[in-house]
């Protein structure tokens, strides 16, 4: 059976980029175009390697990408150098990377007013058997779902070749694990990434704790977070919001 | 005077959303609306004053009573409230139409480099986001614009209270650039 979660519910191509030029702490006005179109290629691989729905926006960019490279390599004439006739080919990109990380920002304000029915309420709720939300103290930042695809890649190719699909006793199911996983939530409130691989060292079972976690981040039950780049990453309850 | 104040308190008490001082006023018919208003304003500082559970907040074009944010994690406690948040595409689709309505899809697309036909379908049903109508344009796309339910669920009085977008003035910045190339061009070619 082959699970696969759609990435596009998350983040876009877009935010791949501002992940990479971040991650590499790249000046976006003088984008390295050759090093992102790599990094930006191999995470299509990794995603793709991870059996994520690749929406076709992120191809889309990807051969983008390659066009402003070859534009970048094309040598250029003395003469043209010195009135710059060329355009910057990057300089579309960039306007648009600037454009989208203004709405992005925008996005993440609105995010953190007060909001009705998780900040501030009205009158007359039902009062439920309410059961303790998350922890306030979150010093650490929500992770990008990329950087949790370079986490379950990274663990998966550790495991070298692939060996033959054993027939499994019991039959595994995306289902079981992401009850799994919410089971051990409930009784421990927080996982770390080890503590859920910790008994796989099953490359299928891997790949459906990956997915499961997309899954259960997608509606919303779960938030993963990491402290720092390639840290450990912690797995809890999303709050009763 | 006093009671005049009590019974504007009582009438938002009761109402389930927002209260604008024209309905107030529906109610209160023979006081005057700007004595209304005066009254209102006098009713939100006691509650901010009085820092009690909650307040009286200016929401949404109207007046409502709402607990105050700094105390959402105890009602949190008290109550299982399944409210389900938005996800991150949602979030973006909503930021694009909140400062750009009425927005087009082509629009909302283009800024975000993804198709974002089902954020816009999510945000349409639980009626954060409306269709304005459709643009005067070939193709006639359908406009988007944000709800008053927007307003009430991000604890916004109207939509000037959106803080502005930041970062406005980089982006001028590669437009400034290609402007001075322009300029070279010109040059030479006279």
């Amino acid at each position: 059976m082959e699970y696969e979660v759609k990435l596009d519910i998350f983040e876009g191509p877009l935010d791949l980029l501002l992940y990479l030029i971040k991650k590499n702490e790249i000046d976006i006005y003088d984008i390295p175009i050759a090093l992102i179109t790599e990094q930006y290629l191999k995470h299509l691989e990794m995603m793709k390697y991870l059996n994520l729905d690749i929406a076709g926006d992120y191809l889309l960019l990807a051969s983008t990408l390659v066009h402003i490279k070859s534009r970048m390599l094309l040598p250029v004439d003395e003469s043209e150098r010195e009135t710059e006739d060329e355009p910057d080919p990057r300089a579309e990109l960039v306007r648009q990377l600037l454009d989208y990380q203004v709405f992005k920002e925008a996005a993440q304000q609105l995010e953190k007013r007060p909001i009705l029915e998780r900040d501030v309420f009205r009158r007359g709720l039902h009062t439920g058997n309410g059961t303790a939300g998350i922890s306030e103290d979150e010093i650490s930042a929500e992770i990008s779902v990329f950087a949790l695809v370079e986490a379950f890649y990274r663990i998966i190719t550790q495991l070298g070749e692939p060996e033959f699909m054993e027939i499994d006793v019991e039959k595994l199911s995306l289902t079981d694990r992401i009850n799994e996983i919410m089971e051990s939530l409930a009784e421990k409130r927080e996982l770390t990434f080890d503590d859920l691989l910790r008994d796989s060292r099953d490359r299928r079972m891997i790949l459906y704790t990956f997915l499961a976690i997309l899954e259960l981040m997608k509606l919303r039950m779960i938030r993963a977070h990491q402290a720092s780049p390639f840290g450990m990453i912690r797995i809890i309850l999303a709050a009763e919001e | 005077m006093e009671e005049t104040k009590a019974i504007i308190e009582a009438i938002i008490f009761a109402s389930e959303s927002p209260l604008t001082v024209d309905k107030i006023r529906e109610v209160l018919n023979e006081v005057d609306k700007s004595e209304i208003s005066r009254l209102v304003q006098e009713l939100v500082r006691e509650y901010e004053e009085k820092r009690g559970g909650f307040i009286l907040q200016e929401v949404a074009g109207g007046l409502h009573f709402r607990t105050r944010p700094d105390l959402g994690l105890w009602i949190n406690k008290l109550m299982k409230v399944k409210q389900s948040m938005l996800s991150k595409a949602a979030m973006e689709t909503l930021a694009v139409i909140a400062y750009r309505q009425p927005a087009v899809k082509s629009e909302i697309d283009r800024i975000r480099g993804v198709d974002s036909g089902s954020s816009l379908k999510g945000l349409l049903e639980k009626k954060i986001v409306r269709i304005m109508g459709r643009k005067d344009v070939p193709g006639k796309p359908i406009m988007y614009g944000t709800t008053k339910r927007f307003l009430e669920i991000f604890s916004l009085k109207d939509l000037s209270e959106l803080p502005t977008l930041k970062e406005m003035n980089e982006l001028q910045d590669p437009a400034g650039e290609s402007g001075t190339q322009t300029l070279l061009i010109e040059e030479t070619e006279m």
